[in-house]
């Protein structure tokens, strides 16, 4: 086993974990750089959850070697929990106090002096746009409301590292997109993310680096760029003004295919720069007119599908 | 020093979660107050006369009743601990606590705290009222000290056993249902009635479930009745029933949270 370099947020090595004889984790691997959003992607019972309780010191690991900011995990919990902060699936709120009732109790249990706490606590529930239903009890909250209390939760800690399980799950379009404004805050801030999501749209656009777990094992890893280098199905289309051209082009593309009725040539390509570099300068070369081009990559449903044989939010029962 | 700034917050959340629950704090403070006095005014006058005969005609039907009373009062208190803490381990935010730099125990010590103090005004209530439709202890002040302090007993005793149930069990209902011994075996033993008034079986069985000997004892320590052995056994079986009690919520809170 090799040993969890310091300096990185979090570090885990070999993380096992099994539930009678369901292994949920089966040697999971998960490096995450200071300051950056490491996603973990994956549908409903592939081990986010469990990966994110075993990260934020709630539950233990059968095995494996973990470091959070700088702390090992099993030797010294204390030590991580006070640098890390958990907003969970299911908003951790307590529904017999109010919005700033809960935030309070937060300030006192990190043990900030009263006024510097009712500042911070002030000014977060400002930033999240809660100040006027701070005094109510977050049961008359919208599901978006209840989330941002529970994010505002954890940032009365200051923590350096947030892991966010699920943060957008069951929230409208509305709700999901001021969610992700102020995680990229978070992070502008220096903040490292350790975000799960079923969401591929979520993680293409927030993480730098994306790890899809399936059945208890990372199945691929790297950012959402690589992650859609992996797989083909990524082309260039060419739509023609007419006819002739389309028959000059397609002589010089060999392997491309034909569409005589749209007047389109679907050339096969990975997406990068270089090939396209190429493809024009070939049409140059044989100057044929081009009346439209688009590139089509993959996205991360289609690597999602070829990676794990399933699509990332159907199947459900196929992951278990 | 941060254990008990850390207790004392969770004691303050326990206190409001109290405040907002008040339907469920008034009816847990007045149910023994109720009980005692639908005791003395609708049995009392069946009971009473029995009873009185039994103890050589020297004790009336509410200086027979209180004592019991008072340790229904403690069990109705641990009821509703069992379901406070069971309503919190589903809230979500215990595994918020968890994952916290706090004070590992303070969440429990907040609620054990807290219901001792519910507790101990319940018990003053009923004392109040006693007193108010003619509970006339003999009781000196040392053996009131003795009475206080085996209620003191008694209530770490079940609030430990409360917690626990409601650790293990996790829903309000199945707390309510885990907690339903110590709020209704008071009713088969010497609480309301003597032992060997009752049919033999359930007599037997009064006579030798542990609220029979505390009952006694509390009687014997208010009312100057004997209390012969009863004393050992009451505070025997209080210690026993704490240390269940706190071993079994230790091992649960210490558990991981199920998922």
């Amino acid at each position: 086993m090799t040993t969890v370099p310091s300096g990185q947020a979090i570090g885990a090595r070999g993380l096992r974990k099994s539930y009678g004889d369901k292994k949920v984790l089966d040697g999971v691997d998960i490096t995450v750089a200071e300051g950056s959003i490491f996603s973990l992607l994956g549908p409903n019972g592939a081990g986010k959850t469990t990966a994110v309780q075993i990260l934020s010191t709630l539950i233990r690991a059968d095995a494996g070697e973990i470091r959070v900011a700088g702390h090992d995990l099993a030797r010294d919990p204390q030590a991580v929990r006070r640098a890390i902060g958990v907003t969970g699936q299911f908003s951790a709120v307590d529904s017999l106090l109010s919005g700033e009732e809960n935030m309070l109790l937060m300030s006192d249990l990190n043990h900030l002096p009263r006024r510097d706490g009712r500042r911070r606590v002030a000014a977060l529930l400002e930033r999240f746009e809660l100040a006027d239903a701070a005094k109510k009890s977050p049961v008359t909250y919208s599901g978006g409301m209840r989330r941002r209390l529970d994010l505002a939760m954890t940032l009365v800690g200051d923590p350096r590292i947030i892991f966010l399980d699920e943060p957008t799950t069951g929230l409208d379009p509305r709700s999901r997109r001021t969610m992700w404004e102020i995680i990229e805050e978070l992070v502008a801030a220096g903040t490292t993310i350790f975000l799960t999501t079923q969401y591929l749209e979520e993680a293409d656009r927030l993480a730098d680096r994306i790890a899809v777990l399936d059945g208890g094992r990372i199945v691929a890893e790297g950012s959402s760029d690589e992650l859609k280098r992996l797989i083909p199905g990524g082309h260039v289309r060419l739509t023609f003004a007419e006819l002739g051209g389309l028959d000059k082009a397609f002589t010089v593309f060999p392997g491309s295919s034909r569409d005589d009725e749209t007047l389109t040539l679907t050339v096969p390509g990975d997406g990068r720069v270089e090939t396209l570099r190429h493809v024009l300068a070939a049409l140059d070369a044989a100057a044929v007119t081009v009346d439209d081009l688009t590139v089509h990559r993959p996205d991360l449903d289609d690597v999602f599908f070829a990676l794990t044989g399933h699509s990332a939010t159907t199947d459900k029962e196929d992951s278990r | 020093m941060s254990a008990i700034a850390d207790s004392t917050t969770m004691l303050r959340r326990n206190f409001t979660h109290s405040v907002r629950y008040a339907a469920m704090t008034l009816s847990g403070l007045l149910l023994p107050v109720l009980m005692m006095l639908m005791f003395v005014y609708i049995f009392g006058g069946a009971i009473g006369p029995a009873i009185s005969a039994g103890t050589g005609g020297g004790v009336s039907y509410i200086d027979y009743l209180t004592p019991g009373i008072l340790v229904m009062a403690v069990g109705a208190g641990s009821a509703s601990t069992a379901v406070s803490v069971a309503v919190d381990m589903k809230e979500g935010i215990i595994a918020r606590f968890r994952t916290m730099a706090i004070s590992r125990g303070s969440v429990i010590t907040g609620q054990v705290v807290g219901s001792t103090i519910r507790t101990l005004v319940s018990l003053a209530l009923v004392i109040g009222v006693a007193l108010l439709v003619g509970f006339r202890p003999a009781a000196g002040p040392v053996a009131w000290l003795g009475a206080i302090g085996l209620l003191a007993l008694l209530i770490l005793a079940f609030t430990w056993l409360a917690v626990a149930f409601g650790l293990v069990v996790r829903s309000a209902e199945g707390a309510n249902m885990a907690s339903m011994p110590m709020q209704f075996l008071p009713l088969v033993s010497s609480a309301f009635m003597a032992p060997d008034l009752m049919s033999s079986g359930i007599g037997w069985f009064a006579a030798y479930q542990p609220f029979t000997p505390i009952i006694d004892t509390l009687r014997g320590l208010l009312l100057g009745t004997p209390i012969g052995n009863s004393g050992y056994l009451a505070v025997g079986w209080c210690l026993g029933l704490t240390l269940l009690g706190f071993l079994w919520a230790r091992s649960a809170f210490n558990r991981d949270p199920r998922r």
